[in-house]
């Protein structure tokens, strides 16, 4: 599904015309399709010398059947070896037609600002080798877990380089930086494989940080299906991003209860219909809602999804208090009871997941979104103060941040705004609501042991609050 | 049968100088040049009337009428013509598993003494029929009548006399060998400066090898050629650099320099018993001490078509319970400069030393000093059957030259097969040793 916009633009015509007067002509995004591999292509992997991730990076990509490359590095091959990734050896100056779909760059090694020129010699002879949709993933050690101020001076650095990086690549392509902790070091698998898959297509500039893992032993997983046997809660699961969550969870095995408003309750029998799934025909600003979902839930539940939100857009001057409270209810308030409702009855499951989403307005601010971006911050708020709570129960909590994407609610947007909204992004273009459903997925996998307290925006690296 | 083996020595060797295809020895055949390798032995070696347990040869690309081409060879030199013989053919692998045979039966005390040869020409190549035209040749001959031999005959199209030329191509990848050496070293990451170091120093060492008559009982004048015709004594790593790439498109590494040309040329070497030696008050150069052949998949598992020799020589040497480092000199044909750098640098790699070749440790590195001291193929050509000849006779007359020593012989072949090999000579390279402290000789 793409919009009209890219159809226009990127027809012959179009492309003509689009290309004298300067409009931005967005590549066609790449996106996951069943039992395609993690990686359409070949992956290059590069360090900075004195890295803590060769290892367990070349061992992530060999388990995910990545054909890889490495540059001639010693320390890099053995690791390599060690892993079992039988990887060809790369020489920027051996010439040939070497293309990449992915770039891989180890900058834990990196502990005085002097070397950073590592990022300029691996990628200034291979950037322009990157695929069309290609995926760049920069590795580093969270600052605050840096030991001298050199050091994190340094892999502070790395964030204004991924995120230029991010807008000079183009063509359908991300750039990421990931914070890898001390002790994190095991937990890469779920989150590479996200970020080099066509999964993350929308997905862009971003900083995940991954931690220690929050339970002992991190289940194996089928990663075709790894929510087979697990229970997801879906609210505001109808319609838009709330029913392609649901279909994406259901895809990756989760059993599902999917909840929305009585009124839109034939939209929503039609959807669980399809999904196989149960309905909770609840408004969760409701009195007894938390009561009543911990009811429907007493066997527990695995993965919690707080989808359900609304806008109700005025500048704050013209801004009644009625208006500031329903949409603060239903996109916070009621969020936080339903979470203190299931945990208190000890409901969410070992290993469990509570998912959140924001917003981009909750990072950027918008203009007569003051209620909206309260809300959508808020809930940034609430995975901030809840993720070492949950830690410790063995859980994880993170939320996405959508940017502009084509939904109903979008569609009812001025035709000004709207194609302000979709082009004002490093994709040219809107996101899908399979995109935030993707990531979502990605915290929900029983294997994202090590992400918690994350806020990723699903945005195409918006211009705003970047 | 015998159940014990015994030490098989190389005696001595003979080659004609390689010429350049469609050059010197445009008009000499197959059986021409590898009768004169052979009467040159016969000459060096005093093997006038001799009759040997068997002479084994071969060549690469044969004429349908050279059935039997080294009895054929044999029946017009001096050896007794009473010397039996026999063809092989192992691509370019041809000359030294023929040196492997001769050598597993001396060891084994089916024959005394034997020869190992090998001849090709590109210039002479043999032109094959259109295959159409070779059906409908086939027709006519199987109709009775006349008229029906001119019916079939009727259907004589210009098309048909288009001659079938043997093409230099992989049969089961469409690919030449050039073209598959430009993706390992692509995936080796190869650079182009390197090869070209690799070709300069080849042309330097051959001159050199020349220059101090090293070559003088190995190679016979034929033809009016007196040296390798392909070498350039002054050829520098600058003027290498100025040519463009041939294979591996127009950012290749791969020039017509630092890849072996085409050349005609016939190589042969005499292999015995140490006694057999002895009683004819002829020495032994070396001994023939392991051979080894492994193949690997370059058509489903995209292995790199010529880097069979890297398996081949990591098998030999831990049947021969050796390091890669326990060697005096190394012999690593120069087919492309590429695959010779391709071949180091697997050996140096863990992972494909732990991947491919299943070891907990790289075979390591070797010290380049010590390898293709007397020039290789980039400089001397590589008619190709006879390359395996030139190999083991020179590195024998090494070893010797050294005072003894240890050496190892790597040879790519098509089709994705390596041949590999060790000499020894015996002495404890006491004359190199000497060298190297006391400065000249
Ligand atoms: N579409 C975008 O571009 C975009 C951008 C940023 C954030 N988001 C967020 O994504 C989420 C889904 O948005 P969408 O675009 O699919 O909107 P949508 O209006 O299509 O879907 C929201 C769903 O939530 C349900 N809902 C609303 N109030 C509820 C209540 N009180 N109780 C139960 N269910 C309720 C609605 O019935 C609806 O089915 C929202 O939280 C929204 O804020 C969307």
């Amino acid at each position: 599904m793409s919009d009209r916009y890219s159809q226009i633009v990127n027809s012959l015509p179009g492309r003509l015309i689009a290309g004298r007067v300067g409009l931005p002509q967005p590549t066609p995004l790449e996106r996951h399709r069943p039992g395609a591999p993690v990686l359409a292509g070949r992956a290059l992997l590069g360090a900075a010398p004195g890295g803590r991730l060769a290892g367990p990076l070349a061992k992530a990509l060999a388990d995910a059947g990545v054909e890889t490359a490495t540059v001639d590095a010693d320390e890099l091959r053995s690791a390599a070896a060690d892993a079992g990734l039988d990887a060809a050896i790369f020489n920027a100056g051996a010439g040939g037609e070497q293309r990449f779909k992915a770039l891989v760059f180890d900058a834990t090694g990196i502990a005085d600002s002097t070397q950073l020129v590592e990022l300029q010699r691996f990628f200034h002879p291979t950037v322009r080798r990157l695929e069309r949709c290609g995926r760049v993933v920069v590795l580093g050690t969270p600052p605050a877990a840096c030991s001298g101020a050199r050091e994190r001076t340094a892999q502070r650095a790395l964030e204004g380089f991924t995120r230029s990086l991010a807008k000079e690549v183009g063509r359908g392509a991300t750039v990421q930086l990931v914070h890898v902790a001390p002790k994190a070091e095991g937990e890469l698998a779920s989150t590479l494989r996200f970020l080099l898959s066509p999964r993350s297509a929308y997905v862009s500039g971003q900083v995940v940080e991954i931690g220690p893992p929050v339970v002992k032993k991190a289940p194996a997983v089928d990663w075709e299906r790894p929510l087979a046997g697990k229970r997801a809660l879906v609210t505001g699961a109808s319609r838009g991003i709330g029913a392609a969550i649901a279909e994406t969870l259901r895809r990756d095995g989760a059993d599902l209860v999917l909840l929305d408003v009585p009124a839109l309750a034939s939209d929503l029998a039609a959807v669980a219909k399809a999904l196989d799934a149960e309905t909770i025909e609840l408004d969760i600003t409701e009195e007894g809602a938390p009561a009543a979902i911990a009811e429907r839930l007493s066997d527990g539940v695995d993965v919690v999804v707080h989808n359900a939100g609304v806008t109700r857009d005025r500048t704050i001057a013209k801004m009644p208090e009625e208006r500031w409270s329903t949409l603060m209810e239903i996109n916070l308030s009621s969020e936080e009871r339903i979470d203190d409702a299931l945990l208190e009855a000890g409901l969410l499951r070992a290993n469990g997941r509570i998912v959140c989403v924001s917003s981009m307005s909750g990072i950027a601010g918008n203009s007569g979104q003051t209620n909206y971006a309260t809300s959508k911050a808020g809930v940034i708020g609430m995975v901030e103060a809840l993720a070492g709570d949950l830690a410790k129960r063995g859980a994880t909590i993170n939320a996405v941040a959508p940017g502009f994407i084509e939904t109903q609610m979008t569609g009812q947007m001025p035709i000004a705004i709207r194609e302000a909204g979709r082009r004002m992004n490093s994709m040219s273009q809107g996101g899908l609501p399979v995109d935030v459903a993707e990531t979502i997925a990605w915290f929900a996998s029983p294997a994202s042991t090590g992400v918690n307290g994350n806020v990723v925006r699903v945005c195409g690296q918006s211009l705003l609050g970047a | 049968m015998n159940p014990k083996t015994r030490p098989v020595a190389v005696v001595g060797g003979n080659r004609i100088p390689f010429a350049r295809s469609n050059s010197a020895y445009s008009k000499a055949s197959n059986q021409d040049m590898l009768t004169a390798a052979l009467d040159g032995l016969v000459d060096r070696c005093s093997l006038d009337g001799e009759r040997l347990g068997e002479v084994v040869g071969g060549a690469v690309l044969k004429h349908s009428r050279d059935r039997d081409l080294t009895r054929e060879s044999v029946l017009g030199t001096r050896l007794a013509p009473e010397t039996p013989a026999y063809d092989v053919q192992q691509a370019c692998g041809t000359g030294l598993e023929a040196a492997i045979l001769v050598a597993n039966k001396i060891a084994l005390g089916q024959i005394d003494a034997g020869i190992a040869c090998g001849t090709d020409t590109t210039s002479d190549a043999p032109i094959g029929l259109n295959e159409d035209l070779r059906e409908l040749l086939l027709d006519a001959n199987r109709e009775r009548s006349t008229g029906g031999k001119l019916k079939q005959l009727a259907r004589l199209r210009p098309g048909h006399v288009v001659p079938a030329i043997p093409r230099n191509e992989e049969p089961r990848t469409g690919m030449s060998m050039g073209e598959h050496c430009a993706l390992m070293a692509a995936e080796w990451g190869i650079g182009r400066d390197e090869q070209d170091e690799l070709a300069a120093l080849s042309h330097h060492n051959l001159a050199a090898a020349y220059e101090r008559g090293f070559n003088a009982d190995l190679v016979t004048p034929y033809l009016g050629l007196e040296r390798d015709q392909n070498l350039r004594p002054d050829s520098t790593v600058e003027k290498l650099a100025k040519l463009g790439p041939v294979f591996g498109g127009p950012d290749g590494t791969m020039t017509a320099a630092n890849s072996t040309p085409l050349s005609d040329g016939a190589s042969a070497v005499l292999l015995a018993s140490e006694e057999w030696a002895a009683e004819r008050g002829l020495p032994v150069l070396a001994t023939f001490a392991e051979g080894q052949t492994a193949a690997v998949d370059h058509v489903h598992k995209r292995e790199g078509l010529l880097m069979a020799p890297a398996y081949a020589v990591a098998r030999m040497l831990d049947r021969a319970g050796l390091t890669l480092q326990d060697f005096d000199l190394y012999e690593i044909h120069e087919a492309f400069a590429a695959q010779v750098l391709c071949t180091l640098r697997a050996w140096e790699d863990p992972v494909f030393c732990r991947e491919r070749l299943g070891r907990d440790e790289p075979l390591g590195s070797i010290d380049r000093d010590k390898l293709n001291v007397n020039g290789g193929s980039l400089a001397a050509g590589h008619p190709f059957a006879a390359t395996g000849g030139r190999i083991v006779a020179g590195l024998a007359k090494a070893l010797q030259e050294r005072g003894g020593g240890r050496g190892l012989i790597s040879v790519c072949a098509a089709g994705g097969q390596g041949v590999v090999a060790i000499l020894e000579a015996p002495g404890d390279g006491a004359t190199a040793k000497k060298t190297t402290k006391g400065g000249k000789r």
